[in-house]
């Protein structure tokens, strides 16, 4: 047996968008044990959430994370839709839907960049960006913003989309998806790339299953858990199956996320041409009064958002679990005797979102 | 040999096409229609009536019902474009356009403009 020492990795490391801290206790160069710090960013959202009025919470709630900020707007609305019983217009759903779906594309596409420069390929790393650029001008021409869109609002949407802009979608969708077909057989066939990612970080489907981890992180070693299957939104007419691997290695990840991203493609293809004309909004009426539990598919997994309101302007308590929070066991459990340079890919294999999770 | 060199038609092709970045100082940005980058006030229009300031997340927008005067800090403001929805007289506007950065948080005011002082002397003609 080797000598234990302890290595600190983070929280300013190259491969590292964002502040985490690991304690690595090494042993010659494999690691024996990983313990996670978090605290860097932290925010006080939560907090913040009882000092505005629910409606204007919308857009503070937004601003959660950066790369899944329409989901988490979504949510909130969602959750605070439930508690007053108002039912949404199908327009407004489908529309939730399809700039949820290009927001997984958005996320998708960021972090097989970053995944790309984690492994020292930096220009495929800038490639897969060029791809991104376009979703976020797709945004920027519907909602008016290219990272935070605050289009949702309790009772629907704020903005609608015309046939014109639809056609705009698909058309930018297929030169998307021509692209990301291209850029794929790098990230799926290359045989330096695969070197690196074939058995790495190995979790199997009872570990994963047994650590709670959520999103493309679980589907990657078989677990075929999904929040689009709840059937909210549009999903309940779309036509959806989520995409798994056996593998549970970094490439699995890699292939998965790979694969949701034509998938988003097709559910939103399909959506376009199923949505319903009429009205995007629904009247509020009154204050919330009640608690619920909402559960939503995010880009990097399931996040979980606990409302809780008594019949005042002013929300009592908003817990959100992020997907990252959840992650962050399976991760740990990863690095166990993992080699010390695969730490920087293992971190990132688990596509971390520090902030959102310190909010 | 069929699984190495899969990047290199990708990076061929890029010799040869153009760069996709705008050459920005010398191009101009063309933004999307409604594209969210500052709010603008009609102050002809407003009648003071604070609903921006309640409204506004971040507290950005400070309204002076006695001078008229319409205050936004545009380093604070978010762009949501929240105080447009809810302004009853629908004076305010979201323009595309984002903030230029600056060395301190300055504000802008924006004041309207007294309107002739004509009803009281009316009033005193009545009487």
């Amino acid at each position: 047996m080797g000598k234990r020492s302890i290595i600190p990795y983070g929280p300013q490391h190259p491969v590292l968008p964002e502040p985490i801290h690991l304690d690595l206790v090494v042993e010659d160069e494999r690691i024996i044990e990983a313990i996670p710090s978090i605290g860097f960013v932290h925010r006080g959202l939560e907090s913040l959430i009882t000092k505005k009025d629910y409606n204007a919470m919308v857009y503070v709630v937004e601003r959660t994370c950066g790369i899944c900020s329409f989901m988490h707007g979504m949510t909130y609305c969602e959750g605070i839709e439930q508690i007053m019983n108002i039912e949404v217009p199908g327009r407004a759903m489908y529309l939730r839907t399809i700039w949820g779906e290009m927001s997984r594309i958005h996320s998708h596409l960021l972090w097989l960049g970053l995944l790309a420069d984690g492994y020292g390929f930096e220009s495929l790393f800038y490639q897969t960006w060029r791809i991104r650029e376009k979703v976020l001008d797709i945004f920027e021409a519907t909602t008016g913003g290219r990272v935070i869109f605050s289009v949702n609002k309790v009772g629907g949407c704020i903005r609608d989309m015309n046939q014109d802009k639809l056609n705009m979608i698909l058309r930018e969708l297929d030169d998307i998806e021509k692209k990301v077909k291209e850029i794929q057989k790098t990230f799926l066939f290359d045989y330096s790339v695969q070197s690196r990612l074939k058995g790495i970080g190995i979790l199997t489907k009872e570990q994963v299953h047994d650590l709670s981890c959520v999103g493309p992180f679980a589907r990657a070693s078989g677990l075929d858990m999904d929040m689009r299957y709840l059937g909210k939104d549009a999903y309940k007419d779309l036509e959806f199956h989520a995409i798994t691997s056996n593998d549970g290695d970094c490439y699995a990840r890699c292939e998965v996320r790979v694969r949701e991203i034509f998938q988003s493609i097709d559910l939103i293809r399909e959506a376009i041409g199923k949505i319903p004309d009429g009205e995007i909004d629904a009247p509020v009426k009154g204050l919330p009064n009640g608690e619920t539990f909402m559960r939503v598919e995010q880009p990097r997994g399931e996040a979980i958002y606990y409302i809780k309101t008594s019949g005042k302007a002013f929300v009592d308590r908003l817990r959100i679990r992020t997907p990252t929070f959840a992650n962050l066991p399976g991760l740990c459990e990863t690095l166990k005797g993992a080699n010390l340079a695969d730490v920087g890919l293992l971190v990132l294999s688990i596509d971390p979102c520090i902030s959102c999770t310190e909010r | 040999m069929s699984s190495i060199m899969k990047f290199a038609p990708i990076a061929l092709k890029n010799f040869f096409s153009k760069p996709v970045t705008v050459k920005y100082p010398a191009e101009p940005i063309i933004y999307p229609e409604g594209s969210r980058g500052h709010v603008v006030i009609d102050s002809e229009q407003c009648i003071s009536c604070g609903m921006c300031q309640r409204v506004c997340p971040t507290g950005a927008i400070t309204v002076d019902r006695e001078a008229k005067t319409w205050t936004i800090n545009r380093f604070d403001c978010l762009a949501c474009a929240y105080c447009v929805l809810k302004c009853p007289k629908k004076c305010l506007e979201i323009k595309e356009g984002y903030q230029a950065p600056g060395k301190t948080k300055y504000s802008e005011t924006c004041t309207k403009e007294p309107e002739e002082k004509i009803e009281p002397e009316e009033k005193k003609e009545e009487n």
